[in-house]
């Protein structure tokens, strides 16, 4: 056997091996597994590629190096609640990648097959808009930007013609690659000037969605770098990813009542569209200790965690919140919205780093059922996806979204430091139902002194 | 290295891609919601797989220091990509615990998710 057919045999073993790991992520309970079978893949991958004759190893395990340095230094550092930069960032990387060996592979044969020419055009492309998007996104989510959208007069206009000129430099690259370098630069520089442009006009609370359409580019990054060397598994693994990240952006979307391009374009939660306030009522603040008396007496406690559960890192003592009210002979669960957080999924790792169960994080749609039974529902920086108003206010900006039917609870406490809006920048009337019970303060410690509470008693 | 794509190999490819879609769409519709996070960051592991490109182009581009350079910055990058997307998702996936494997495993007071 010849060694091109061995390494060719070795990559559909990987191939396979990258989608039964996929196929196992669908438990918990085989999940692990599911990570280290597709990480074998990856490794049998590189090392069948580097079986490839006339290979001069000295650059390569210089960049390997590196790279894996870099890989374990943040992957162990990073903290649960800042899982969706480095997500931001992974994707990057990816993007920056291909855009890379796109580059290089032109730089070395610049006259090449048209259909080479157009792979090669498409993976500096995507890999361009996803290296600049990631770490603009990164920089928001990291607060080094502002989380709100950026919006300026002309800025459709500006894209579309930054997209003209890039499809249009794209037609004039491919018609005669070998003499348009100076071109391909461009469409380079011009693809990096997209990604920051495409990205900014979106606000922080939308980048559950602008995370899941990135992860998708960096796939259909890696499958166009596949078109580009002609390679069968880059271009099946780029597709598995491609397709998750389409998934799960539609997911979001759903979550939100919201199409992909309201996401994309409208710079939703900027003060323009922002509403004025027209709810009525009075707002009844409750102190902890009257707080714990109403759950000292609870017999089923939901807790809806949002984005500032992970801002006051209040996940811990949440859980010990759990714990103490099972003890004391209520059943706990937590309702999870889809988009709660700043990327999908982000509630349950935070909860599950701070050892809560699994079969305690309850989906919006199990949980919704069941609310009228459950006597206190605690909401933790979370707001507008309980806001009672996506059900029956057509005015409101957030009217249609799925939320969490909080208020249907026989008592609502909500956590929260003043009576500022949400993201969607609109008021919450749910603070001013009969049943609300506000508990202002740092949520964490508002969390802390119910636990010491349940303590001393 | 050789990089001449026809019009045959690219209707096999293709062919290729729009299947791996489709048995994509498949698999990660079953994944449930509980474990978004960490699909997304194993799924981006896989998306490292652009190593394999990079260290072809590092390799095979013998006398162009700048290929060269391009390949071995691209092989640094996927590796990030696929060395740090797998360990995180290890680490994350560690997390989560069943209500029995709980109580065995006392969790760390305070510690703020950094390791």
């Amino acid at each position: 056997m010849n060694l091109e057919l061995i390494v060719n045999i070795i990559y559909i073993i990987a191939s396979i091996l990258f989608i039964i790991g996929l196929k196992r992520l669908s438990s918990p309970v085989t999940a692990k597994g599911a990570n280290l079978l597709s990480a074998f893949g990856m490794l049998l991958a590189i090392a069948a590629t580097l079986l490839t004759k006339g290979l001069e190893f000295q650059w390569i395990l210089i960049g390997m190096a590196i790279g894996a340095v870099i890989g374990i230094f943040i992957a162990l550092r990073v903290a649960m609640t800042s899982m969706p930069q480095m997500v931001a960032l992974l994707n990057g990387s990816g993007g920056l990648a291909s855009l890379l060996v796109g580059w290089a592979t032109y730089h070395y044969q610049p006259a090449s097959s048209m259909l080479t020419t157009v792979s090669t055009y498409l993976a500096v492309l995507i890999g361009g808009v996803t290296f600049t998007g990631s770490i603009i996104a990164w920089a928001k989510l990291q607060e080094i930007m502002t989380g709100k959208p950026i919006l300026f007069k002309g800025q459709k206009i500006v894209n579309s013609i930054l997209l003209l000129t890039l499809i249009s430099a794209g037609i004039m690259f491919c018609s005669d690659p070998a003499a348009n370098y100076p071109v391909f630069l461009g469409i380079l520089g011009l693809a990096l000037i997209l990604g920051i442009m495409v990205v900014i006009p979106i606000g922080g609370a939308d980048m559950p969605v602008v995370i899941s359409l990135l992860n998708s580019y960096s796939g259909m990054a890696a499958c166009a770098t596949g078109f580009v060397i002609m390679n069968s598994m880059l271009i099946v693994t780029g597709s598995l990813v491609g397709a998750s990240g389409i998934i799960l952006t539609k997911i979001m979307c759903k979550a939100m009542n919201r199409s992909l391009a309201n996401v994309l374009f409208s710079g939703f939660g900027s003060a323009t569209s922002a509403q004025k306030s027209s709810v009525q009522g009075e707002v009844k603040a409750l102190k902890t200790d009257d707080a714990y008396l109403v759950l000292e007496a609870a017999r089923s406690v939901v807790f809806v965690p949002g984005y500032g559960l992970a801002v006051a890192q209040a996940q811990h003592v949440v859980r010990e919140l759990g714990e103490l009210l099972e003890k004391n002979g209520a059943e706990v669960r937590y309702a999870i919205h889809p988009v709660a957080g700043r990327m999908p999924g982000h509630m349950n790792i935070l909860l599950a780093e701070a050892n809560v169960p699994y079969e305690q994080l309850v989906e919006m749609d199990s949980i919704n059922p069941t609310m009228e039974t459950v006597d206190v529902c605690m909401i933790i920086g979370a707001n507008d996806v309980v806001n009672p108003a996506a059900r029956h206010d057509k005015t409101s900006p957030i009217y249609g979204m799925p939320i969490i039917n909080a208020d249907k609870a026989k008592t609502v406490f909500v956590l929260k430091r003043s009576m500022a809006t949400g993201f969607a920048g609109i008021q919450n009337e749910l603070f001013y139902y009969e049943n609300t019970r506000m508990i202002f303060g740092d949520a964490k410690q508002t969390l802390q002194s119910l636990v010491a509470e349940f303590k001393e008693k | 290295m050789e990089t001449h794509l026809d019009a045959v190999t690219l209707i096999d490819l293709i062919f290729l891609f729009v299947i791996a879609i489709f048995l994509g769409v498949e698999l990660i519709s079953k994944v449930p919601s509980i474990l978004h996070t960490p699909l997304m960051s194993g799924s981006n592991a896989i998306s490292g797989i652009t190593v394999v490109g990079a260290i072809l182009a590092t390799g095979l581009t013998p006398g162009s220091v700048l290929a060269t350079t391009l390949g071995t910055t691209a092989v640094a990058f996927a590796t990030i990509n696929v060395v740090g997307g797998y360990l995180v998702t290890d680490r994350m996936l560690g997390m989560f615990k069943t209500k029995s494997a709980q109580k065995s495993s006392e969790p760390k007071p305070g510690s703020g998710g950094a390791k």
